[in-house]
């Protein structure tokens, strides 16, 4: 114990170093008192048929799991007041398996309360540390072995060893590369381009200006190309980034934008994409203009550049800049000007 | 009868001419292990964690972990015709059209909620009784890896079926991979095979979660048991019970009965939850689509204080010539845990710096009788608890119809505010119940006779406690420190003290400045003395009779 020399210590300072406890502070177990089965040979019957009760009665819950298993259908429900309809299948399964679990389960812990011997039995500790000659014998033996090594008299063996143990994990590290793709610039690029006609994200419908009201929003637009791209790659990764969503204003409601002109007669697109980790935002309120995202609450304000006014997330909603093509369907004017979806390191 | 015996014999012979087992069972079939209902709470995440591999390999053998895209055709009318990957599509195989697969897939996922729960409330007991002192740090540490590898494994499990909660979840751990210096865009391109969602990422969680993960954890989880085993189990102190001995019941019968039964009892539980509760119905959820989500997207409550760091920060970004440092990413999601789980993991020496104890603790400590780590270890949980409200803000929001704004902002000023007055609280409230047991030693009980003396006074009639209660109060002076305290500035042979140390000092006196001395055996025979005579006399009076306590 790291106290100063010759003051007094609460305690004593070897390992192992104990206040001793006064016989009559911390007497032995003293008398074990009795149960009412260990005394009364009619309670250690009603005992033993308790248990007896619940194995049985795992074994008829066991049985009735086969026969739910094999006579109620998948589709099959049941009322349970407060809980709701329910899969009967589902319940009946769960009801007899976990029956037949816990009644094994209380049926053992009921026997061991009442049946078996319930008297405390002392063990007695050993101190764990070795005795100051088995260090010594072990440091001894350390020593020889590294002395007939000789891997402290030859340092070049030493090092290269170390040289090379430190070396061997490269491979591993390296063989780690394949697992993907080198980053590039992908991040930055979404499938918008100038002339990009905008669809409904589900329906692939292509949207008309009059498809949305002042007041109104289309919560998830893509580029009209996506399926085939999304058909061709088998994967989801263009739409992560390309949607958009569609919200219109009274022209003298939007007080300032990213792109400008980048509206077309109050309707102003951004990325879906909170800029904060990616989740697709979702939630808007027609009364404000805010856009609030469901993961972290990140609000941004459509009606000013798309800027981040509460919450988590560090940079705006890229806007996209729209327009009609010559069919009166919408289309994008030019792609995003910055990178859409969560910050990274290269972003800038 | 005889039969048995003779087979039992045989049996135990061979196997013992073959590895001498004789000699392990004659020390280890009747094992002492002492009794609390505590000690149940590492045996549930035990037995939840087996019940988590049983199920878990029999949802394998159903499970496909593919994200190549098919139309659904199964039983689940809803769905009917919608494009979704394989893994989303067998997993609504398991729930709808495997007879009794539904059970286990939900069996799986409330014995993972309660493997973490379980982890986490069995970490508190031993840090709030500081079974973490020598011999007992390295099993700490291996329980510190436990937990963090046990929340990974349960948010790699529930990220597999691709439905749209869990893509979401994936979508914003990409987000946090992103966001590291320098090499998050190449990270997450080689974790993703590509940018997000890719074809390559369930595949690859799949073998993460079901043999990296589960392998390492129960390697781990061998090493915790087998130190238990060997180092003994720790003990509360009472009558009979010292730092030398272990008081309980034995291996055979009693705990094979005990214990054996327990790990039925909990899971048969968690089947009969999973029988009457629905958990994480994905079909409600539809396959993953990065451009839908739902609001109030909730993560499994272990994740709950890691979502809610990360809502709660402010939005702060730097840009350094021209590279992008997402401190509001960083700080709630690698930086801030990353400090947490290394106090946690190095308390046992922080304490040990502050006591200077090199003594071995097989005694536990009532949670008062240690009161500065038993307010830090409250005012931890309060910080954490508080983080998790957080994960929970739109939640809360909704239903009380709060703004979402002030919540975040409460939240803000009361993870400064709160932990500290927690801090104090705990630590007061435990000096006060030292101050009650010390009375107690020192007075007796308070037996609710009043006496009135012949001058017309009246007082309580203390009678003397109980040799159990004694021996548990007792416990206290086994861990009374005093702050350590720098030697003289110069010792007789002039020399100057050293100055190292001083850190420890101050952490010292940080424990310990405030201390209630507790009795001496002399105080303690002085006044218990005095309760006998004081009750004899009542008694003899015999006008009042003993009141129950």
């Amino acid at each position: 114990m790291l106290r100063v020399v010759g003051s007094e210590s609460q305690v004593s300072d070897s390992t192992g170093g104990e206040l001793e406890p006064r016989p009559d502070h911390n007497p032995d177990l003293g008398p074990h008192e009795l149960r009412r089965t260990d005394t009364d040979p009619r309670a250690a019957k009603r005992a033993e048929r308790q248990v007896a009760v619940m194995f049985g009665g795992s074994i008829v819950a066991t049985i009735l799991f086969v026969v739910a298993f094999v006579t109620v259908g998948n589709t099959d429900t049941i009322t349970i007041p407060l809980i709701g309809e329910i899969g009967a299948q589902n319940l009946t399964l769960g009801l007899a398996l976990g029956l037949g679990s816990f009644l094994v389960g209380a049926g053992a812990i009921q026997w061991a309360r009442k049946l078996m011997s319930d008297e405390e039995i002392v063990d007695e500790r050993k101190p764990f540390a070795s005795d100051s000659e088995t260090r010594a014998k072990v440091a001894a033996d350390f020593a020889m072995g590294a002395e007939e090594s000789g891997v402290m008299k030859r340092p070049l063996i030493r090092r290269t060893l170390l040289g090379a143990m430190l070396l061997l994990p490269v491979p591993a590290i390296v063989m780690l590369r394949d697992l993907g793709p080198l980053p590039e610039t992908k991040s930055r690029d979404t499938l918008w381009r100038k002339g990009s006609r905008i669809v409904q994200s589900v329906s692939y419908k292509p949207i008309r200006p009059e498809d949305i009201p002042i007041g109104g929003l289309i919560a998830g637009a893509v580029p009209a190309n996506l399926p085939i791209v999304e058909e061709e790659d088998g994967n989801l990764n263009e739409r992560a980034k390309a949607a958009i969503i569609l919200v219109r204003m009274a022209p003298n409601e939007i007080r300032s934008q990213q792109i400008k002109n980048g509206d077309f007669q109050g309707i102003l697109a951004f990325s879906k994409i909170c800029t904060h980790l990616g989740c697709p935002i979702a939630l808007y309120q027609q009364r404000t203009k805010h856009l609030l995202c469901p993961c972290h609450q990140s609000t941004f304000d459509l009606a000013d550049d798309g800027n981040v006014i509460f919450g988590p997330a560090a940079r705006r909603l890229p806007q996209l800049a729209i327009t009609v093509d010559a069919d009166g369907f919408l289309v994008a004017a030019d792609g995003f000007q910055e990178p859409v979806g969560p910050s990274f390191w290269e972003r800038g | 009868m005889s039969t048995t015996n003779r087979v039992v014999e045989t049996t135990a012979t061979w196997v013992d001419d073959r590895i001498g087992a004789g000699k392990w069972m004659k020390k280890n079939l009747r094992k002492v292990f002492p009794d609390h209902w505590s000690f149940m709470l590492g045996e549930i995440a035990l037995y939840s964690f087996i019940i988590l591999l049983l199920t878990g390999v029999y949802l394998t053998l159903f499970f496909n972990p593919s994200m190549k895209e098919v139309v659904y055709d199964g039983s689940y009318a809803p769905l009917q015709g919608i494009k979704m990957t394989q893994a989303y599509e067998s997993t609504l195989r398991i729930s709808f059209d495997v007879r009794g697969g539904l059970l286990l897939r939900q069996l799986h996922h409330w014995a993972a909620l309660l493997f973490v729960a379980s982890v986490s409330v069995h970490m508190f007991r031993v840090f709030f009784t500081g079974a973490f002192r020598k011999p007992r740090e390295l099993n700490w540490i291996i329980g510190v890896g436990l937990m963090t590898l046990a929340i990974l494994e349960g948010f790699a499990g529930y990220s597999l079926p691709d439905d749209l909660l869990s893509g979401t979840g994936l979508r914003i751990a990409q987000g946090i991979v992103l966001s590291i210096p320098l090499v998050g865009s190449y990270v997450s391109s080689f974790l993703f095979g590509g940018e997000f969602p890719g074809t390559d990422f369930i595949p690859r969680l799949y073998s993460i979660h079901i043999l990296l993960i589960p392998g390492i954890l129960l390697g781990m989880l061998t090493a915790h048991l087998l130190l238990v085993w060997y180092q003994k189990h720790t003990q509360f102190p009472g009558v009979g019970r010292t730092n030398k001995n272990v008081v309980g019941f034995p291996l055979f019968p009693v705990y094979t009965a005990k214990a054996g039964g327990f790990f039925f009892i909990v899971s048969g539980v968690l089947t009969l939850i999973s029988g009457l509760f629905s958990i994480n119905p994905i079909w409600l959820y539809g396959p993953y689509v990065p451009d839908q989500v739902t609001a109030g997207s909730q993560p499994d409550w272990y994740i709950g204080w890691l979502d809610g760091a990360v809502r709660v920060i402010p939005n702060w970004e730097t840009v350094i010539f021209g590279y992008n440092i997402s401190w509001n990413i960083l700080l709630p999601a690698l930086i801030i845990p990353g400090i947490m789980f290394t106090l946690l993991a190095l308390y046992p020496w922080i304490e040990a710096k502050a006591t200077g104890d090199k003594r071995e603790h097989h005694l536990l400590d009532r949670p008062r009788n240690a009161p500065t780590r038993t307010g830090l270890g409250a005012m931890a949980i309060s910080f954490y608890g508080l983080l998790w409200i957080s994960g929970g803000n739109d939640i809360i929001a909704q239903a009380f119809g709060w703004s979402i704004n002030s919540i975040t902002w409460t939240i803000r000023v009361l993870l400064f505010v709160l932990p500290p007055l927690v801090f104090v609280f705990t630590k007061r409230a435990c000096l006060g119940l030292q101050r009650r047991d010390r009375d107690k030693l020192l007075h007796g009980r308070e037996t609710g006779i009043i006496k009135r003396s012949p001058e017309g006074e009246y007082t309580e009639v203390h009678a003397p406690i109980s040799q159990k209660e004694r021996a548990q109060l007792l416990a206290v002076r086994e861990v009374d420190y005093t702050p350590i305290e720098a030697g003289p500035a110069v010792d007789e042979n002039g020399v100057a003290a050293p100055k190292k140390g001083r850190m420890g000092r101050a952490l010292s006196r940080f424990y310990f400045q405030d201390r209630v001395v507790p009795a001496t055996d002399e105080e303690i025979d002085e006044g218990q003395h005095h309760a006998a005579d004081q009750l004899d006399t009542v008694r003899q009076q015999g006008s009042i009779t003993t009141g129950s306590h």
